[in-house]
């Protein structure tokens, strides 16, 4: 490994992804995979369907593990790890923002940005302080009370973007983050999200939209499960 | 999983529950029948048992009662010859005295006998039962001397005409006037009225076999025994539409008090074997409150087991209809489930989450049907006029049954939430 100015957060290794589906149906979704991102990077992966992004986002995520190779999130080999302590590794290191929000629809906002929390076994009290401070930060400091269904779609995108953040985690994984909202709302979105960057948040985001991809300082191309291209735009 | 986590599950159970407040308690319905169902049956039932059991035991449960029967296949016998003047049969004084001198934990003997006669004040002629009897009468019998006193071992012993009268007879014979100053007529001869006693019950006819014989307990008028056996003799002719019948009895009732209730048991065989040996034909009764009351208790159990298994039905029923719901409520909610996977829930952090939810349905199910099941019981009482008695182990086992029923019928879909794939989840529309 080369040193660096920013050691890298993400460091994976040839990794492969297949899925058999029946004896003579072997879908190979990636095919030797390398990538490093670096702390408090930008990083936009970009490519048509069944190029591999879904595997790769579900992988990175922590929610699937690859066929083969290696997977190091913040220092830790993940790619062999049990259910359980994956879960606790996605809780702790990953943020998720998602394309339909997915908040929780009989929680109120700030019960939705603490529900990480919850599977962390912390005490909810000692924590409002910091859920209401990220309520505020995304601009829903008076909805506090509001439900999901009381609230616009840009609205609950700011909740979802609270919420993962409270367990201050190694990176924000955001999956076509503008892809159910308008342009002004999308924008607005995307705004939020370059300020956490600025603050010196991991960002990984996946989209197919080449606007959202151009705010990122490096786009990644996916093509038949590899890396296509890797450009860093500054 | 620590307490915080534990306590937002809980709460987050009841705030999912709440979000399909109609479903939740259409879920609970069948628990809280389930529930109330077996607390009211119970209720009545134990309601039931307690007042036969009262009946029994008003006779003394350490009593033993016998009584003359007539022997029907004697009777046809002498109506045929014709020979006989009078049926004979029934207990003797020397069967009483018997019982008394050999029969092991004897406290007393009463022996009795009992004739239908008319009680008659001025205009008023009631039919009434007489009854010969000692003076310990009342604390066999457990009656209550209301006014005046109980018949005297001199009453007894000099066969004086005094009587005492229960207290519904003397409602209707001095229905103004105080009893204790006027004398009635019973038969050929008056009494004087020396007291009056409330007895216990009526239950006393009940165990007859069936029989319904002479007036209610509460119309009798006790004289002594000696003074029956003087006035109105051993022979009774009954006339009856033309024809009369006559029989001869010396004893009616013999009523043997045990020292305790294992006096009892044993004594029973005794004596009905000495009774066997003494008497040609069956012309006797034994009745053993004791026994009836062992008999009742069994049938109690029985009774028991079968709403047991009928409640426990009805509870697998409403708890199968839990498990559906929920069955339901795993598709319906599956995002959400990859949602919590996706932000570090565990396989058992979701599996708890909705088992809480099936035994908060459960338990509160089962609350309802315990406020339900105690409240059932008061009106059948205040409206039917049953006694009902709602006993705490019923409600115990009502609710315990129910939170089980919600945990065993609750861990299949609360598997089958945690087993998805946090992917195919996520993906769920």
């Amino acid at each position: 490994m080369t040193v660096t100015s920013k050691r890298p957060i993400i460091d994976i290794r040839g990794i492969c992804k297949t899925y058999i589906l029946g004896e003579e149906n072997i879908v190979h979704a990636l095919r030797g995979v390398d990538l490093a991102i670096e702390e408090g990077s930008y990083v936009a992966i970009m490519g048509p369907s069944g190029s591999g992004k879904s595997t790769m986002l579900n992988i990175l995520g922590c929610l699937d593990r690859p066929t083969e190779g290696q997977y190091f999130l913040g220092g830790d080999d993940v790619a062999r790890m049990e259910d359980d302590i994956l879960s606790n590794v996605r809780g702790k290191r990953i943020g998720f923002i998602f394309q339909s929000y997915n908040l929780i629809p009989q929680l109120t906002v700030i019960e939705n940005i603490q529900v990480p929390l919850i599977y962390q076994g912390c005490d909810l009290k000692e924590y409002t302080d910091r859920a209401v401070d990220l309520a505020n930060m995304v601009g829903l400091g008076e909805r506090l009370d509001h439900r999901p269904n009381q609230l616009s779609g840009g609205q609950q995108q700011r909740v979802a973007i609270a919420r993962s953040l409270i367990n201050d985690p190694l990176m924000i994984l955001a999956d076509e983050p503008t892809g159910n909202l308008d342009s002004k709302t999308g924008l607005e979105v995307l705004d939020l999200i370059d300020k956490l960057n600025a603050d010196g948040k991991t960002i990984v985001l996946v989209t197919h939209d080449p606007k959202v991809g151009d705010r990122a300082q490096r786009v990644i191309h996916m093509k038949d499960g590899r890396i296509d291209r890797d450009i860093r735009n500054r | 999983m620590n307490q915080y986590q534990i306590l937002s599950t809980i709460k987050l159970g009841i705030k999912s529950l709440m979000l399909h407040k109609l479903r939740s308690i259409l879920t609970m319905l069948g628990i809280i029948f389930g529930v109330c169902s077996v607390i009211a049956m119970l209720a009545i039932g134990e309601g039931a048992a307690f007042e036969a059991q009262e009946g029994i035991k008003s006779l003394g449960s350490n009593n033993i009662i016998i009584r003359s029967v007539k022997p029907p296949e004697d009777n046809n016998n002498q109506n045929t010859s014709g020979r006989s003047f009078a049926v004979r049969y029934g207990l003797t004084f020397a069967d009483s005295s018997r019982i008394l001198d050999t029969i092991p934990g004897v406290k007393r003997v009463l022996p009795e006998r009992i004739i239908r006669e008319n009680a008659r004040f001025g205009r008023t002629i009631v039919p009434v039962q007489v009854v010969g009897t000692y003076p310990f009468y009342p604390e066999i019998a457990r009656a209550e001397v209301v006014a005046g006193r109980f018949l005297t071992v001199p009453d007894d012993r000099f066969k004086q005409n005094v009587c005492v009268v229960t207290t519904g007879l003397a409602n209707q014979l001095f229905p103004y006037q105080d009893p204790l100053k006027h004398a009635i007529k019973v038969g050929e001869n008056y009494y004087r009225v020396v007291g009056v006693i409330r007895e216990r019950n009526t239950a006393e006819q009940r165990p007859q076999s069936g029989k319904m014989e002479g007036e209610p307990i509460d119309n009798n008028v006790y004289i002594p025994l000696s003074t029956a056996t003087s006035r109105f003799g051993e022979t009774i002719v009954r006339r009856t539409s033309g024809s009369f019948e006559a029989e001869t009895v010396e004893l009616h009732r013999i009523t043997v008090q045990m020292e305790d209730d294992e006096a009892v048991l044993t004594a029973n065989n005794q004596i009905r074997r000495m009774l066997s040996a003494r008497h040609e034909k069956i012309d006797y009764e034994v009745i053993v409150p004791l026994e009836l009351l062992l008999q009742a208790k069994k049938t109690q159990a029985i009774f028991n087991a079968v709403l047991g298994s009928i409640a426990a039905i009805s509870l697998i029923v409403g708890g199968i209809g839990i498990m559906n719901i929920m069955l339901a409520t795993v598709t319906e909610r599956t995002r959400e489930i990859g949602v919590r996977r996706a932000l570090g829930a565990k396989k058992k952090d979701i599996t708890v989450q909705f088992l809480v939810e099936t035994v908060v349905l459960a338990i509160g199910g089962g609350l309802i049907g315990v406020l339900v099941g105690i409240t059932i019981p008061f009106f059948v009482t205040y409206f039917a006029d049953m006694k009902t008695i709602v006993t705490v182990w019923s409600v115990l086992v009502a609710f315990g049954i129910s939170a089980i029923v919600g945990i065993l019928f609750g861990i299949y879909p609360a598997n089958a939430a945690a087993d998805l794939d946090p992917i195919d989840a996520l993906r769920h529309e």
